[in-house]
């Protein structure tokens, strides 16, 4: 059973491979994160405006990503646009693929918080000469992220663990690059490592998001 | 030919479609059957492990959080690779099917754990003396007291979650699993046309966005 | 009726009960007062061991509440308890709330326990709102309604800890009302209240407890007008002053 999982050759032999796999995760987090936060932002922003044109397309767009499931964006869009001539590439798709999801969700999160912040607060900053959106961007928004930041967390945490579908388009991850380790020893032990390696990376992320969650269930 | 002819001939092409929308189809019912059986089978398991949590024995607790935490932090492909291709070195062979079904089951337990103890925690220890003192056990107190009102207040998130983890179903086509996507990209490459993928996005919708739309319901009705 | 002999009470350095002893005789009205933080709510609880004393000795109706070979449930259907912040359960209407206990350990019939149940609601003049949710009814109504899922269960004693402390001052009036009426029936009842005007009517004997220990104990007219030691004295000042 420790020779099969936990193989300590074939650790490592695989060692350098799955190092550079958790880099290229971190790089592809630190791309997509921020992508997902704009995209969601925008949203978010866009949802303010209660004209009716606005908000059902809004609500349609993101119910339309948040009903299909991330893996099956990336495929069309990396198996089914070169049919049309346009050939992306593995780390363009995971880029518009994720920023479409993810901005969905942190969008829905920031909704949410904005929605929380009392009116009056928007009130007060105009009373004082600010433009909407400054009131927005600058009394609106740090309230409404405080609000939900346990959410933003936890969203972030989903949309780490999701650069794991970029294996399936061949770009280098963690995932990806312990299953060439896999192939090339016959082993499952690179694996384990990668799932390992996540763990480790994730876990304090999730600890304190018991916390938090914890918390608030505590302040009802 | 236009632009839009061009495109239409592409991702529509009603040929291709017609040849293997029952494909389509029988991923759907693959997609269906796997969805059922992981919210069943791990909202269950959550639930009993919540019930558990309530116990109170400080060790069974510190597992359950372990595991919990375990599951939390790993991503679903992870797990399901992990099953997938680790189990057959011991010569466990799961079918891409129980892979990702066993793989989702345990991700929503985990998620779902956490949700129902916040549920539970969040009733007053009021609720819980009262009925005690009328003389209802620890299980009936439970059963009739706790639950019924930690459960109402456990549904919105609760349906959020488990939607976004049903469909995760998806990643059951790494592991040769032939639900929606599974048969739709082997249609691709069998007929050089990426029509069967938009039969296959379609698919999704139809399963997916009703789900969606009344989780949005829900989370206005109990909030 | 009860023999409480000795009870300590630790939360891990809280020293909060130093040794009290308690005896109530059948059909007797104990009244507890005492400052914040005395200890009064933890002695109550420990005579149906939602607290579990450090030492000490707890006997009700001849049941040894803390032999482990006791039927605690069995045991806690005959003291009934009654909650500051009444505990109903919201999902249920009144009827419901009355009546969970007759089912479920008394193992009485839907129908025989909702007889019971309509007639325990009758009882604290709550006929009319058994279908009623705790939602719907005014706070003094879901004290009498918590007095009703109480009393339905035929308890030989029961516990009353502030009782009107969460109501507003028009509605005290007629959960004081319902516990009068069962005292003229005989209950034996063990009250922590501060309704002083209760206790000169209805009481056989005021406790004074402070820091852990009962303090001075006696009718209720030598309690209020003549207490004899000086923390009494201050206590009963004070909030007569008020
Ligand atoms: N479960 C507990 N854990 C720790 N400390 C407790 C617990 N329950 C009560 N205490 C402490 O024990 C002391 C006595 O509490 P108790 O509730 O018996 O007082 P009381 O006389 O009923 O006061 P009040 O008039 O405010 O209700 C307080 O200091 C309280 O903080
Ligand atoms: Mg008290």
């Amino acid at each position: 059973m420790i020779d099969t999982f936990f193989n300590a050759t074939i650790m490592a032999q695989a060692w350098p491979i799955i190092l550079a796999g958790l880099g290229n995760t971190l790089a592809l987090s630190l791309m997509v994160v921020p992508l997902g936060l704009a995209g969601g932002m925008a949203l978010a922003l866009l949802s303010t405006l209660r004209s009716p044109w606005v908000r059902w397309p809004l609500m349609a767009w993101v119910d339309f990503f948040r009903a299909f499931p991330p893996l099956v964006l990336l495929i069309f869009l990396y198996a089914g646009l070169p049919f049309a001539g346009l050939e992306l590439g593995g780390f363009a798709c995971v880029g518009i693929a994720f920023f479409l999801n993810t901005g969905a969700y942190y969008g829905e999160v920031l909704r949410a918080g904005i929605e929380s912040v009392a009116p009056g607060q928007i009130e007060a900053a105009r009373s004082t000469g600010l433009t909407r959106l400054q009131a927005l961007i600058w009394i609106v928004l740090p309230q409404a992220v405080r609000a939900v930041l346990p959410d933003l967390l936890s969203n972030t945490l989903e949309v780490v663990k999701l650069t794991s579908l970029a294996s399936v388009v061949a770009l280098p991850e963690l995932l990806f690059q312990a299953r060439q380790a896999q192939s090339l020893t016959y082993n499952p032990t690179p694996i384990v490592a990668a799932a390992v390696v996540y763990f480790l990376l994730l876990w304090p992320l999730v600890r304190l998001l018991s916390r938090l969650e914890n918390r608030a269930v505590a302040a009802r | 030919m236009g632009g839009w002819e061009r495109f239409a001939e592409t991702f529509l092409n009603a040929k291709v479609m017609e040849r293997y929308w029952p494909d389509i189809v029988a991923g759907l019912g693959t997609t269906i059957e796997l969805a059922a059986l992981i919210v069943l089978s791990g909202l269950a398991a959550g639930l009993a492990l919540a019930v558990l949590r309530s116990f109170g024995v400080r060790v069974v607790n510190w597992a359950i959080v372990f595991v919990v935490d375990l599951f939390r932090a790993l991503p679903p492909l992870v797990i399901i690779v992990l099953i997938y291709f680790g189990l057959p070195s011991i010569d466990v062979v799961p079918s891409g099917f129980v892979s990702t079904w066993l793989s989702l089951a345990l991700v929503l337990m985990a998620f779902s754990e956490e949700i129902f103890w916040a549920g539970i925690t969040a009733i007053p220890r009021g609720q819980w003396e009262a009925a005690r003192s009328t003389g209802l056990g620890f299980g009936e107190t439970l059963a009739h007291v706790i639950l019924p009102q930690a459960l109402r207040i456990t549904i919105p998130p609760l349906t959020n979650r488990t939607i976004a983890i049903t469909k995760g179903t998806a990643l059951g086509s790494v592991v040769a699993v032939t639900e929606i996507l599974g048969q739709a990209s082997s249609a691709v490459s069998n007929s050089y046309n990426p029509s069967p993928l938009t039969l296959g996005a379609a698919a999704y919708l139809v399963l997916f966005l009703p789900v969606v739309i009344f989780g949005r319901w829900v989370e206005r009705k109990f909030r | 009726m009860i023999q409480a002999k000795g009870i300590h009470k630790q939360f891990g350095a809280l020293h909060v009960l130093k040794g009290v002893d308690l005896d109530v005789a059948e059909r007797e009205l104990v009244f507890i007062i005492g400052p914040s933080g005395s200890g009064k709510s933890t002695m109550l609880r420990c005579l149906n061991r939602l607290e579990v004393p450090t030492a000490g000795s707890v006997v009700v109706d001849g049941i040894d509440l803390l032999d482990p070979r006791t039927d605690l449930n069995h045991a806690r259907q005959r003291i009934g308890m009654v909650f500051q912040s009444f505990n109903l359960y919201p999902h249920m209407t009144a009827l419901g709330n009355v009546t969970l206990a007759l089912r479920k350990v008394a193992g009485k019939s839907r129908a025989e326990a909702d007889e019971i149940g309509h007639a325990a609601l009758a009882r604290v003049g709550l006929a009319e709102r058994a279908d009623h949710r705790p939602g719907q009814l005014s706070g003094g109504q879901q004290q009498r309604v918590a007095i009703a899922r109480a009393i339905a269960l035929e308890p030989r004693v029961m516990l009353f800890d502030e009782p009107t402390s969460a109501l507003d001052p028009e509605l005290v009036g007629s959960v004081l009302g319902v516990m009068r009426s069962l005292r003229e029936s005989g209950m034996t009842m063990v009250v922590v209240s501060h309704e002083m005007g209760f206790a000169r009517a209805a009481a056989d004997r005021v406790l004074f407890m402070d820091d852990g220990l009962i303090v001075e104990q006696g009718p209720p007219a030598q309690i209020f007008e003549a207490p004899v030691h000086a923390r009494t004295r201050g206590f009963i000042s004070q909030i007569q002053r008020h």
